[in-house]
């Protein structure tokens, strides 16, 4: 494990994150999370599902405040800001939403032209132009004039990502950017990732659990653990580091095995005690049909 | 219910800053999105809420003939027609339908935008939603609510006229003469005060369960119902209040 920030990475960190907790009622989600994103990084958030990553996400944005923790992004505290304040820091990202999060009532131009709209100057003519060349950049020339219901899943993310970068931000926030895509659009997608970064020097946080794309685009990566681990950074490093682990939990998830240390499988034993109402039964909340003694 | 109360007062007070200040501030209402909700909220209730007022103003024409009757007194019948309508059931039947077709749309389709993340991505994308969406709502429920209830007095009064020119064989003359007689300016004013009342309740209770749904589409389907609900129980109490202050 190691936390030094590669040769790329000079200077302050983008975002900075210290100790963040957040608890959802009794039950903790993140625990005590730690880690910097540095300029020109493609930052991946893995981990299995449940383990708090899109949560994580959510904090980085703004849209949930920790119970605990710090959350720097532009070297500003966003866990105390107002929310005019958090207004402007808001114009200089772009996210992803893992559902596309497109607006219903407008076409698919209209979406992607929504930032530019509200945010600039640009007159008609131009914020069309623009749209068109977003549209192109994710393979969706021809289907600006329909309404998110008209088209597949797959288009849909897309566009939402044509969205996020309608205004060309520093920072891109993506979630989930390539569940539910064929290969050839996941490679699509994977490929404007890395442009993003290496053309446009864009830094990109990326949350997924498609290892395919976590080492074709990640230059660094956390992984958040579950059960015992829940929310906490069980290994975090460069691709070539994460490969290397010997951690059985991380060797389990990136190789894709259901036996293993990693996820809520905890071992045919209690397995069966859970099934046979065991002493170690009450700590899962299965059904009281399933674990009640009698 | 103490947390639906929190959120509905919540968004009462920043619906107040977006109207009132925000303006001021450089951001302005959004007059096409304004205009949009006009037409949906507003105009395409023109249909229903004609023929519900139509249909009442025949029954108040007929049971209350059916009573003077009795009496010998059925010339009271166009005013006492134009009374009830005027301080009381054009408005309050108005809010009924503008419950049943709006205000549960509205409850769906904000409960819709936010289940499937779309108002995160308004915040995200720096574009409040209190202005994107909260505020034409509110401005088109406001001004829409009123003239629907005149146009339910209007369409009621003909109801009524259509059972005493041909079944009461009342002159049509006769008819507005008396209709106009038992209704002063102050008693339509508050029958527009309350449906702007009722218009204000209707769509803060709609847009306030909208935001706050959770559980995915059957949350959706809970809040509409509890919005239509909610919104009934508020205009029927406030009715009574109003009345109870200007009438009684």
């Amino acid at each position: 494990m190691s936390s030094k920030p590669p040769d790329s990475a000079a200077g302050e960190p983008l975002i900075e994150v210290e100790g963040l907790v957040r608890h959802f009622g009794k039950q903790t989600v993140l625990n005590g999370v730690s880690f910097k994103v540095y300029e020109g990084d493609t930052f991946v958030i893995m981990g299995g599902s449940g383990c708090g990553k899109s949560t994580l996400l959510r904090h980085l944005i703004g849209t949930e405040k920790p119970t605990a923790g710090s959350i720097k992004v532009f070297g500003k505290e966003i866990t105390t800001m107002s929310d005019g304040e958090l207004q402007k820091l808001r114009g200089r990202y772009g996210m992803l939403f893992q559902s596309g999060a497109l607006l219903q009532s407008l076409t698919v131009a209209e979406n992607v032209a929504l930032p530019l709209v509200e945010h600039t100057k640009l007159d008609a003519g131009l914020i069309d132009t623009v749209v068109k060349m977003k549209l192109e950049q994710v393979g969706l020339t021809g289907h600006g004039h329909k309404k998110p219901s008209e088209i597949s899943g797959g288009m849909k993310k897309r566009a939402a990502l044509a969205r996020a970068l309608a205004l060309d931000p520093p920072l891109v926030f993506s979630d989930e950017p390539t569940a539910g895509l064929d290969p050839i659009m996941t490679a699509v997608v994977d490929e404007l990732t890395q442009r993003l970064t290496q053309k446009i020097g864009a830094t990109v946080v990326v949350v997924t659990h498609d290892m395919n794309s976590v080492f074709r685009i990640g230059t660094r990566i956390i992984m958040l653990g579950t059960g015992a681990n829940q929310g906490k950074i069980i290994a975090q490093g460069t691709p070539e580091e994460i490969r290397a682990l010997p951690d059985p939990a991380v060797q389990q998830f990136i190789n894709g095995e259901a036996e293993g240390d990693a996820g809520d499988d905890s071992g045919e034993l209690l397995y069966r005690q859970t099934l046979l109402g065991g002493s170690e039964a009450s700590r899962y909340a299965l059904p009281a049909t399933l674990s009640s003694k009698s | 219910m103490i947390t639906a109360f929190r959120q509905y007062f919540a968004l009462c007070g920043d619906l107040l800053y977006w109207l009132v200040v925000a303006p001021f501030r450089g951001r302005p209402w959004r007059m096409g999105h304004t205009f949009a909700q006009i037409v949906r909220i507003g105009v395409h209730a023109v249909p229903m809420s004609a023929l519900t007022a139509l249909t009442i103003g025949v029954v108040l024409a007929m049971q209350s003939a059916a009573q003077l009757a009795k009496l010998g007194a059925t010339m009271y019948v166009p005013g006492l027609v134009s009374s009830s309508l005027v301080r009381e059931l054009a408005p309050l039947i108005t809010a009924v339908i503008v419950i049943g077709r709006s205000g549960s749309a509205v409850t769906a389709e904000l409960g819709t935008m936010k289940v499937s993340e779309e108002i995160e991505a308004l915040e995200v994308m720096a574009i409040p939603p209190m202005s994107w969406l909260i505020v034409p709502r509110f401005l088109a429920m406001v001004i829409m609510m009123p003239l629907l209830a005149v146009f339910g007095i209007y369409v009621g009064l003909a109801g009524g006229w259509l059972i005493s020119h041909f079944s009461l064989h009342m002159d049509t003359a006769y008819y507005i003469n008396h209709a106009l007689q038992y209704v002063e300016l102050r008693d339509v004013g508050i029958g527009m005060l309350k449906s702007g009342v009722f218009g204000v309740l209707i769509i803060t209770i709609a847009c306030s369960i909208g935001l706050n749904v959770s559980g995915g589409a059957e949350g959706v389907g809970l809040a509409t119902t509890r919005s239509v609900v909610v919104s009934l129980l508020a205009v029927f109490i406030a009715n009574a209040a109003l009345t109870a202050l200007f009438f009684f």
